[in-house]
């Protein structure tokens, strides 16, 4: 693909003896939204984390391959530089319990002890809370602790969190499982939102949100990536004969 | 018939009852009696000597007025040192078993950290003996702090271990996220939400050893004068309790319950600062 901000190559990883991902290659264009789907344990959120390099903070957890970043490959890079430039938003919302909401989302420079001019600080909160439409409902509240809000609200602070870094890729790993429907279409309604900016990857187990929101999607089946095109095209001629039995529903 | 046997049963049950509460009540009672008996023997001494007691030196027998002035300050200097040794080390130690909870090492410093919970303090006051007092030739206020600095530590350890693990694996993901290096992620994220619970385990550690009185015997030794000097011997108040109240005179015995007294006001109000700052510094999640 001509503008593909992430591409892997060969990307393998394991626990321990256990193979999660196998001789996995995709090609990620720019500013899309791409769905990774699949049943449970086939390697789809072990992929996500390998990305950016969190996979491997899990202990006896290794991983073989290459994944690029704008031809650089991230598995040479130092984790730290990785994750500063490939966000990534949880499936529980995990904003810092000792943190103001403001705090909350400059807290990628604040914790990392870089020093911002109050104003920048100001701009950077402001213009985060609002990408991800959370400014109108907090700007009266930002020295509250972010503890405080609803499970829906602290999913998007956590999203803001991320974006304040301005990062080139973002990783979403279920963002929605542990939040009410009404929460969940603000969140999905930002990913339209968001993609202008950067680039999205989103694993979900659900299949309709897949549909929903993405522009291409990635079904993995027992740790291989059996199939990547456009959602469309995915959903309703799949090519391979595992992922039309999964979205048929034969096996889930 | 089966009338009888429901108001059977509920008699069974309130008499289990009934016995639970008795049971729960004695057991304050020993506590409730020691109190009152302090408080009571403590304030008869304050009454007969006034709060003088507290800032004078100890005065020959007979003679009027003697004071626990040396021994106030002897614990407060020897357990700052303990403190200032053992709470960085612990809280380290702490930090580390928690973050690596299945390393080989973890687990063998874990179980040194449990076994030296166990040791006697008598023996830790040995020790101490033989690595301190005896190459330097003299008992010191150093090895005192030291030997009350070991029975510190476990204390530190564990509990600083235990409100770590507490804290949920996502927010560690949450800080290694934003590209944190480790040790931001330590000092700016998990010890800040886990501060309660590790300054709890601080200062409940120190309120153990402020009532030590075995290790100090043959370390710190006591000292009838003031003395601010670490390598010379320094009065702490178990030993003037213990000297005092294992002598044969009235006045003496009045001046070890008076720092009774004062040893357990001490040992409460750290106990209620630790439930303040235990649940002022609480992290809500």
């Amino acid at each position: 693909m001509e503008s593909a901000i992430l591409r892997s190559v060969n990307y393998n990883a394991y626990f321990g003896d256990n193979h999660v991902c196998k001789d996995v290659n995709i090609s990620i264009p720019k500013n899309e939204v791409v769905a990774v789907m699949g049943p449970s344990g086939c390697g789809k959120t072990t992929f996500l984390r390998g990305i950016n390099r969190m996979h491997e903070l899990i202990p006896n957890a290794t991983a073989k391959g290459q994944i690029f970043l704008n031809d650089e490959d991230v598995m040479e890079m130092h984790p730290i530089f990785v994750r500063l430039k490939i966000g990534m938003v949880f499936q529980r919302p995990n904003p810092f319990p000792n943190l103001s909401i403001y705090d909350n989302v400059i807290a990628g420079y604040k914790l990392n002890g870089i020093k911002l001019p109050k104003a920048e600080r100001d701009r950077i909160v402001e213009h985060s809370l609002t990408r991800v439409a959370l400014w109108k409902e907090v700007k009266d509240s930002l020295n509250k602790k972010g503890s405080f809000l609803s499970g829906g609200q602290q999913q998007r602070l956590c999203i803001a969190r991320a974006v304040a870094m301005e990062p080139e890729v973002l990783l979403f790993d279920e963002p929605t499982s542990a939040l009410d429907p009404i929460s969940t279409s603000t969140v999905e309604e930002l990913f339209h939102e968001l993609k202008k900016n950067y680039t999205l990857i989103i694993v979900t187990h659900n299949m309709q949100q897949a549909a929903r929101v993405s522009d291409r999607t990635a079904f993995f089946y027992m740790g291989e990536l059996v199939e990547f095109d456009d959602t469309k095209q995915m959903f309703t001629n799949p090519r391979d004969v595992r992922t039309q039995n999964y979205i048929t529903g034969r096996f889930s | 018939m089966k009338d009888i046997h429901i108001k059977f049963r509920i008699g069974k049950s309130i008499f289990f009852q009934a016995f639970a509460i008795l049971l729960s009540v004695s057991c304050v009672i020993p506590l409730v009696a020691i109190l009152l008996y302090i408080l009571d023997a403590g304030f008869k001494t304050i009454r007969t000597n006034g709060f003088q007691f507290l800032t004078n030196l100890p005065k020959p027998v007979g003679e009027a007025g003697g004071g626990i002035a040396n021994a106030l300050l002897g614990s407060i200097i020897i357990i700052t040192v303990a403190s200032v040794v053992a709470i960085p080390f612990g809280i380290l130690c702490g930090i580390y078993l928690s973050e690596n909870r299945k390393s080989r090492w973890a687990y063998w410093s874990r179980l040194c950290v449990d076994i030296l919970q166990g040791v006697p303090s008598i023996v830790i006051g040995i020790v101490a003996y033989f690595w301190l007092v005896k190459p330097f030739g003299g008992f010191s206020a150093f090895s005192g702090s030291m030997a009350l600095a070991i029975m510190m530590l476990p204390i530190v350890i564990r509990s600083t271990e235990e409100t770590l693990k507490l804290l949920p694996d996502s927010l560690r993901e949450a800080a290694y996220a934003l590209g944190m290096p480790f040790h931001r992620v330590i000092l700016k994220v998990i010890v800040p939400c886990g501060i309660s619970g590790i300054l709890s385990g601080v200062m409940l550690s120190v309120a153990r050893i402020a009532g030590e009185t075995a290790p100090l015997l043959f370390t710190a030794f006591g000292n009838p004068y003031v003395s601010m000097r670490l390598d010379k011997p320094m009065q702490s108040m178990p030993l003037l309790i213990f000297n005092y109240a294992t002598s044969p005179y009235n006045d003496w015995h009045d001046l070890a319950w008076g720092a009774s007294l004062v040893l357990l006001v001490w040992v409460l109000l750290l106990n209620i600062l630790t439930k303040i700052i235990a649940r002022r510094w609480k992290v809500q999640f």
